[in-house]
C-alpha cells in the first residue's frame, strides 16, 4: 500500500499545481507550480523524502518513454517543418554554441574571482 | 480505446534501448529513432495521430506527475546547491536567458514562422517542462519536443568536445554549462567524465527548467 502513498502525494501535488495555474491564470506549466510545491513541502517537512522518493524515482528514471508519443505528433506538421528548415536547424545551432561557451565562461570567471 | 498505439510505442522504444545499451552513440538515442520510427509507419501507413494517441497519449500524460516528481532530485541536491550557489544563480540566469534569446532571435532572422519561434525558445530546457512551456505560450508541442531532443543529442555528441576547444578546465563550469544548454542528454555525457560536474549538471538542469518557466512566458511578451 505504500506506493499509492507515494502517487497520491505526487499526483495531488500535480493536481495543486494545475488548479493554481488555471485557477490564477498563470502562464507557467503547472507541472512546474507542482514541483516547486512538492520541493517546498519536502524543505518544510510537510512531506518526508521516503514517502515519495521511491516513486518520484520511478517517474523520473523512465521519463523518456513519454517523450514518444508527443514528439510522434511532428508529423502533422511535415510541411511546416520542410518550409522552416534553415531556421529551425539555423536557430538550433547557433543558440547551442554560443548558450554552452557563454555559461561555461560566465561560470570559469566566477570561480577564478573566488579565489 | 484501442491499444495499438501504446504496444507500438512500448515495443519500438524497448527495441531502440536494447540497441543503444548495446551501442551507446549519440547515433542511437533511443527517444528519436523511436519517433522517427513510429512516425514514419504513421505516415506511410496512413494512420492517424488520433488513433495512435489513444492509448499512447497515457504516456504525454505522465509527463506531468514525472516533472512534479523532479523535486525529489532537486531536494537531495540542496547541499550541492548551497555549496555553488553563486555559480548557478549565475549560470541558469546568464545561460538559461542566453538560450532563450539566441535562439529566438536566430530564427527569427532566418525568417522562421512566429509558431516556430515560440517552439524553439524553450529548447534547452529539460523535454518534459519544455513541452509543458512551449504548450502554455502557444508554441507547437510536438515541433518543440523534437528540438529539446535534438539540442540534448548535440550537447551529447560534441559538447566536452567543445569546452576543450575554447580551454573551459574548470568542473563546475563544465558541468553547468552542459546541464544548462542540453539538459539531460548532457548530463548523462558529462556524468562520464567526472561525479561533480554530472551532479552540478543534472540540478542546472532542472534548475533552468523551473527558472525558464518562470520567465519564458513573460520575456516572451516583450520579444
Amino acid at each position: 500500500m505504500n506506493a499509492y502513498r507515494g502517487l497520491a502525494i505526487i499526483f495531488g501535488f500535480y493536481a495543486l499545481g494545475e488548479f493554481t495555474s488555471s485557477a490564477f491564470n498563470l502562464p507557467i506549466p503547472g507541472s512546474v507550480l507542482g514541483m516547486l510545491f512538492l520541493l517546498a513541502a519536502l524543505t518544510a517537512g510537510i512531506v518526508r523524502l521516503e514517502w515519495v522518493e521511491n516513486e518520484a524515482e520511478l517517474f523520473v528514471k523512465n521519463m523518456s518513454v513519454m517523450f514518444i508519443p508527443p514528439g510522434v505528433g511532428i508529423i502533422l506538421y511535415i510541411s511546416l517543418l520542410k518550409s522552416q528548415l534553415i531556421p529551425v536547424v539555423g536557430a538550433i545551432v547557433v543558440s547551442f554554441l554560443v548558450t554552452l561557451i557563454t555559461t561555461a565562461k560566465v561560470v570559469e570567471l566566477l570561480r577564478r574571482e573566488g579565489r | 480505446m484501442n491499444p495499438y498505439g501504446m504496444a507500438i510505442t512500448l515495443v519500438v522504444f524497448y527495441v531502440f534501448s536494447e540497441l543503444h545499451a548495446r551501442r551507446k552513440a549519440f547515433y542511437t538515442n533511443p527517444v528519436l529513432l523511436s519517433i522517427a520510427t513510429i512516425a514514419a509507419f504513421l505516415w506511410f501507413g496512413g494512420f492517424s495521430y488520433d488513433s495512435y494517441m489513444e492509448s499512447a497519449g497515457i504516456l504525454k500524460f505522465l509527463l506531468g506527475p514525472a516533472v512534479v516528481s523532479l523535486a525529489v532530485p532537486v531536494y537531495r541536491g540542496l547541499d550541492t546547491i548551497k555549496a555553488y550557489w553563486k555559480e548557478i544563480a549565475a549560470g541558469i540566469t546568464v545561460g538559461g536567458t542566453v538560450a532563450i534569446l539566441s535562439a529566438f532571435y536566430t530564427a527569427e532572422v532566418l525568417g522562421g514562422s512566429s509558431n516556430v519561434l515560440l517552439s524553439i525558445a524553450p529548447k534547452s530546457v529539460t523535454t518534459a517542462i519544455a513541452i509543458g512551456i512551449s504548450e502554455k505560450i502557444g508554441g507547437i508541442p510536438s515541433l518543440t519536443a523534437v528540438l529539446v531532443i535534438l539540442t540534448g543529442i548535440l550537447g551529447n555528441a560534441v559538447g566536452p568536445e567543445l569546452l576543450n576547444v575554447f580551454r573551459v578546465r574548470d568542473r563546475v563550469a563544465r558541468g553547468l554549462a552542459m546541464g544548462v544548454t542540453s539538459h539531460g542528454l548532457g548530463t548523462a555525457r558529462i556524468l562520464l567524465e567526472d561525479e561533480i560536474a554530472g551532479g552540478v549538471s543534472g540540478l542546472a538542469m532542472a534548475l533552468n527548467g523551473v527558472f525558464t518557466a518562470l520567465v519564458l512566458p513573460y520575456l516572451i511578451k516583450i520579444l
